[in-house]
């Protein structure tokens, strides 16, 4: 098994914590992990993105410029790092910001979801980071639900510690959501 | 499995030092190395140690002499331009046989240059910096867990031939995280400094100097020291010899490119074209045996960097004469990606012998 993926949006979106709580849970696996982040120097409004590489051998390279799937939270992100998607390859493009028309490649499963309005219909705008984690969890198939949930106590930092009921319910959501097939 | 904890490079440096025994750390900020301080700082009061933030890097590296004189483990991190103003006191402990540590997580030059992953200080660390007829044991990992590992390895040599050790690392492998087992492979054990500056009450002064002026006093000196890097050479030469059995090409890398010539060797392998990985961890002492022994075997030689080629005169110097040897290198900044390697690795084994920059 090997896989990577390239997370990528603007700072504050939540791309770090995403990618940490995937990189978590696949180490619990037994799996080997690389995390490689990249943020400009503003936290918030500056580019993030990370590459994470998951298998179950040694990692070689921990940059890939032809990465199994992207998720995009905003339309830089998208123009990116789309063409680099292997074909076959996953697209999670948040369509809250990121116009439908620009999701252009028909050699990969495009999931497109309007991260930011379905965390405000939960009653939470700060969840749409969940909501993508979710999709992707249910996409990638190499992470459970049950795995995510295991390690959302280690990840979060122990302030935030109350808002794991609300984003474990976001995941699920994001999860439904990719479980429906292309919208 | 679960004693694996996804950490970041440079804490892994850190937290190494502090598990080999390292309890003064000195230093000044730069990018792209600051998590080592920063996690010093918070560690190193816990522990009884001292952590000094100090005016320069040349006030850095002079209190690491100061403590190592005195038989601590001492140790200083910077980046490149601060690294350079080090050499100095690197010379003099190198002329004073007085073991540290120093850590360069190398940023792109010459001059203040980038924050962005480079190799471009091999040279440096290698052949020199500092004045003077000397070597520095130099150690570059290529994981995370190697960031610890070979931290602790740094501090053991340092102190078994009074020596400086240095341990290089591009800024990638600095900042990435990969799982990592945060405790030693074995128990370090503190050797015994009989020849430390601790007070004379009791015993016969003693002096840790780097001045030889009687007559054939400094030549004699070299002699010792040049007999200690022979040693050195003989018995600590580290590296990863990875798919070479049935080889045609011999990628040669170090860090950060090594990594990715193992993702390019196995998808060059699933094209049936046999190539294989020589890891320097250790580049002084480098694998000239070891290089010399493959490539007699491999003529088809690659050698991979972030920089214009400067591991690459090692290689042309150790290897066998009938080896060619192309080189890939990305100075500035940049850094390979899986498919450079494997169009390059291509080349080699049609035979170019070119430098592709």
């Amino acid at each position: 098994m090997y896989y990577d993926v390239i997370m990528a949006g603007f700072g504050g979106q939540g791309i770090q914590i995403i990618s940490q709580i995937v990189a978590v849970a696949a180490i619990k696996k037994g799996l080997s992990v690389t995390y490689l982040p990249s943020y400009g120097v503003e936290k918030r409004g500056g580019r993030t993105n990370v590459t994470l590489v998951v298998s179950d051998g040694e990692i070689g390279s921990m940059v890939t410029n032809t990465p199994v799937s992207i998720i995009a939270m905003d339309t830089i992100a998208l123009e990116k790092y789309q063409p680099m998607v292997t074909p076959g390859g996953l697209v999670i493009a948040n369509t809250s910001l990121i116009a439908k028309e620009l999701l252009s490649r028909d050699d990969i499963d495009n999931l497109p979801i309007p991260c930011n309005e379905e965390a405000i219909a939960m009653g939470n705008s700060r969840v749409a980071n969940m909501i993508a984690l979710g999709a992707f969890i249910a996409r990638a198939h190499f992470l459970e639900y049950a795995d995510i949930e295991g390690v959302m106590q280690e990840v979060v930092p122990e302030r935030l510690r109350q808002t794991i009921p609300g984003n474990l319910a976001a995941i699920r959501r994001g999860m439904e959501i990719a479980a429906n097939g292309k919208r | 499995m679960t004693d694996l904890k996804l950490t970041k490079g440079n804490i892994a440096l850190a937290e190494g030092a502090l598990q080999a025994g390292c309890r003064y750390y000195f230093g000044y900020p730069i990018t792209p190395q600051n998590d080592i301080p920063e996690y010093l700082a918070r560690q190193l009061p816990k522990l009884g140690g001292t952590f000094i933030p100090a005016e320069s890097e040349i006030a850095s590296i002079n209190m690491v002499m100061g403590a190592a004189a005195a038989g601590k483990r001492a140790m200083t991190s910077s980046s490149g331009p601060g690294i350079s103003l080090m050499q100095e006191a690197l010379s003099y402990m190198a002329g004073s046989d007085t073991p540290c540590v120093v850590v360069n997580i190398m940023r792109c030059g010459p001059g203040l240059g980038g924050i962005s992953p480079t190799q471009g200080d091999y040279s440096q660390a290698v052949h020199g910096g500092g004045h003077g007829d000397y070597h520095n044991i130099v150690l570059a990992p290529a994981s995370v867990q190697e960031m610890f590992d070979l931290t602790i390895k740094a501090f053991e040599l340092a102190d078994k031939y009074r020596n400086p050790a240095m341990v290089i690392a591009d800024a990638m492998i600095g900042q990435f995280q990969e799982p990592c087992r945060l405790t030693p492979k074995e128990p370090v054990v503190l050797p015994e400094k009989p020849w430390a500056l601790t007070g004379r009450k009791g015993r016969t002064p003693q002096l840790i100097k780097s001045l030889y002026l009687g007559d054939g006093e400094q030549e004699a000196h070299n002699m010792l020291l040049v007999r200690k890097y022979r040693e050195i050479q003989d018995n600590e030469v580290m590296c990863e010899e990875w798919h070479l059995d049935d080889a045609e090409v011999m990628i040669i890398a170090f860090g950060t490119p090594s990594r990715v010539a193992k993702t390019a060797i196995i998808q060059a392998r699933a094209q049936g074209i046999k190539v294989g990985l020589l890891r320097p961890l250790t580049v002084f002492p480098f694998p000239s045996k070891q290089v010399y022994e493959h490539s007699s075997r491999i003529p088809n030689v690659l050698v991979v960097e972030m920089n214009t080629g400067q591991m690459l005169r090692d290689v042309q110097i150790a290897a066998h004469k009938d080896a060619r040897i192309h080189f890939y290198g990305r100075p500035g900044g940049g850094f390979p990606y899986p498919e450079d390697v494997l169009r390059e690795l291509k080349k080699a084994m049609e035979g170019a012998y070119e430098r592709s920059l």
